[in-house]
């Protein structure tokens, strides 16, 4: 076990799958100085210019020209700065590189990783703090990624490099810094949720740094005499139904958490799948959490209030158990 | 073999190829007018034929292309099968894309064909990125892309050539300047003096052409392609043509000027000037009607052949969508 930051955990799984397969490559804004985060830092001095390709500010071409060198027979990991950025390249990522391999029936592949760092990071304001991980699910030909720990930003780079899909990948901005203990032989299989905490009463699913704040929800919950269960989905397509059925099999409640805007999220789809699949089992009301229908302020008070907090989960978790 | 030999045997292949694709369109034509086969769009290249032989006869098998929604003719020159691409118009099994993608969608991984695409312009940067991957890899391939006039107006355009230009990427971008946005004039909607003049401020070399004198076409690409080759980076031809046709086989086009589409007919048929430059060779009427003769029965064959092919399998709808979470498995 190696201790690593969320930020250094992908930069080391990306160095190590760059040694491994001569064909990774990275594309994107400013690489060479380690991109916004810190990223890619050391990688241009390791690997050169041209694994690590400083680009101009042309997001369409970043996409565009990762795809085209990806059907060729490279593995780009494009960088796109800010998720709102990627809008700028939504016909390149949507109309062309998830739609490729059908149209063509099966002549192509995209193995690519499309890097959009997601989520509110202090007062960076409306384009710079959404989460619009629904959007990419809804388009058949992506993989959607939101790991929300070290080991799984880890662990999860290398599977996404290594996967022949597009992958949209989609770390949160605000854990950067978050540290954790990280066992670098620990292959995950994308797809499979991670039960965060087991518990008997009450399944909690959420995905991305808003799982980490089901954690400590959990631990409140705890002190409260309720005993939750934690669900990180970590991949939202495709996406763990099996184990969120069966753990609200188990508890008979349902909360589910996420930091974009609940109306037409993914939480819907979450709790759609359970009310089909294991209605029978619920013995309490949903509860589904995230934005409201608003936009992010630069503000702190009104950023604050687009925000799901642990006290509203601890709150939607008792309210479930009737409390 | 002397030159004269060699000279009046590429103007003889570039009849030849350009019959086979005004051939094949006019088949499509009919089978979605006549026939009502083809249940789509089809954007045919009537009388831009010239483009597509000259360039591509330039480009090996193995090096890349990538067109336009009005494409049929670039796929065709590049090597691909009439059979599989008129099964794929009608959306039938064997299709070069399995009747997934149809006239617009059009790719031949086989033949370096990386697709048509239904987007104007969009194909720009994929085609730049697939330099680029070729340049990683130390490859001695080249790229083509083949766009419009209306995709100099896109975003693609500039990130695209710049692009190309920055990384010094071997890149021919041929804008095959047919004249009309779909319905519109380009000139109308075009400031300065177009794709020439935008990708000279971007750095490259750029020419311009006759697009309908598929020797000069032929001549200018293979200087080009030398450079190119010979890692003098990116370039851009402007092939001036003109569509003859409306924007697809269904728009009678009459937001044309009246006689216009006719005059070019009769005076700027690439097809006819290639039999006059063959015929000034030596090549008899018979000989060059012979040429003629076999690209008709071909194709004609070629529409028979693919009309009598059932539609893909109903399972091919969920078929090569992703790996993981693969609708097959997984579809809700």
């Amino acid at each position: 076990m190696v201790k690593m930051t969320f930020v250094e955990a992908s930069r080391e799984a990306l160095r190590e799958m760059m040694h491994e397969d001569e064909t990774v490559w990275c594309v994107g804004e400013d690489l060479g100085r380690g991109s916004v985060f810190g990223q890619y830092l050391g990688l241009q001095d390791e690997f050169g210019p041209d694994r690590v390709a400083d680009t101009p500010i042309s997001e369409a071409a970043i996409m565009g020209a990762a795809f085209g060198a990806a059907m060729v027979g490279t593995r780009p990991v494009v960088e796109m700065r800010f998720s709102d950025f990627a809008l700028c390249a939504t016909d390149e990522l949507v109309n062309q590189i998830a739609k490729a391999r059908f149209m063509f029936g099966g002549q192509s592949r995209a193995p690519m990783v499309i890097r959009k760092p997601i989520g509110l990071w202090r007062s960076s304001a409306a384009q710079h703090s959404q989460s619009l991980e629904s959007w990419y699910v809804h388009i058949p030909g992506l993989v959607v990624l939101c790991p929300a720990t070290p080991q799984d930003n880890y662990s999860m780079m290398k599977a996404a490099i290594r996967c022949d899909d597009p992958v949209v990948y989609l770390e949160h901005k605000n854990i950067w810094g978050m540290e954790g203990e990280v066992d670098t032989s620990l292959d995950i299989e994308l797809g499979k949720a991670a039960v965060r905490r087991q518990g008997a009463d009450v399944t909690l699913v959420s995905w991305s740094d808003t799982a980490n704040l089901c954690v400590q929800a959990a631990e409140t919950l705890a002190g409260e005499g309720v005993d939750a269960e934690v669900i990180d989905l970590r991949s939202l397509w495709p996406w763990d139904k099996e184990a969120v059925v069966s753990s609200v099999r188990k508890t008979g409640r349902l909360v589910v958490a996420h930091e974009s805007v609940a109306v037409g999220g993914f939480g819907a789809e979450v709790v759609a799948t359970v009310v089909e699949q294991a209605g029978d089992a619920l013995r309490g009301p949903v509860r589904r959490l995230g934005a409201p229908r608003s936009l992010v302020a630069y503000a702190p008070n009104l950023e604050d209030k687009m925000r799901v907090t642990e006290q509203m989960i601890v709150t939607a978790a008792k309210e479930t158990m009737g409390k | 073999m002397t030159t004269a030999d060699h000279n009046t045997r590429r103007a003889r292949d570039l009849l030849a190829m350009m019959e086979r694709i005004r051939a094949f369109e006019e088949q499509a034509c009919l089978a979605a007018e006549r026939d009502k086969l083809v249940l789509g769009a089809i954007h045919p290249s009537i009388g831009q034929e010239a483009v597509a032989v000259g360039v591509m006869c330039n480009f090996n098998r193995d090096d890349i292309l990538l067109s336009t929604h009005r494409g049929h003719g670039h796929t065709l020159a590049k090597g691909a099968d009439p059979l599989a691409m008129m099964r794929e118009l009608l959306g039938r099994e064997g299709g070069c894309c399995g009747g997934k993608g149809g006239s617009m969608h059009i790719a031949d991984f086989g033949v370096g064909m990386l697709g048509a695409n239904g987007v104007v312009g969009a194909n720009i940067t994929i085609a730049a990125g697939a330099a680029h991957g070729l340049k990683l890899q130390g490859s001695d391939r080249i790229v083509v892309d083949i766009f419009g006039d209306g995709a100099i107006n896109r975003g693609p355009f500039l990130e695209g050539v710049n692009w190309a230009s920055v990384f010094d990427l071997p890149i021919l971008f041929v804008c095959e300047d047919n004249q009309y946005s779909a319905t519109t004039k380009t000139s109308t909607v075009t400031g300065g003096p177009g794709a020439a003049a935008r990708a000279e401020s971007l750095g490259l070399r750029a020419t311009t052409v006759d697009g309908n004198d598929a020797e000069a076409v032929a001549d200018v690409t293979a200087e080009i392609t030398a450079r190119i080759r010979a890692g003098g980076g990116p370039e851009m031809l402007h092939a001036i043509t003109y569509r003859r046709t409306g924007h697809t086989s269904f728009d009678p086009a009459g937001y044309r000027p009246e006689g216009e589409s006719e005059r070019e007919a009769e005076t700027n048929d690439p097809i006819a000037r290639q039999r006059a430059v063959l015929a000034g060779m030596g090549l008899s009427t018979d000989e060059l009607d012979a040429i003629h003769a076999a690209a008709q029965s071909e194709m004609v064959q070629v529409l028979a052949d693919a009309a009598a092919t059932p539609f893909p399998a109903d399972e091919m709808a969920l078929q090569d969508v992703q790996d993981i979470g693969s609708p097959a498995q997984e579809a809700y």
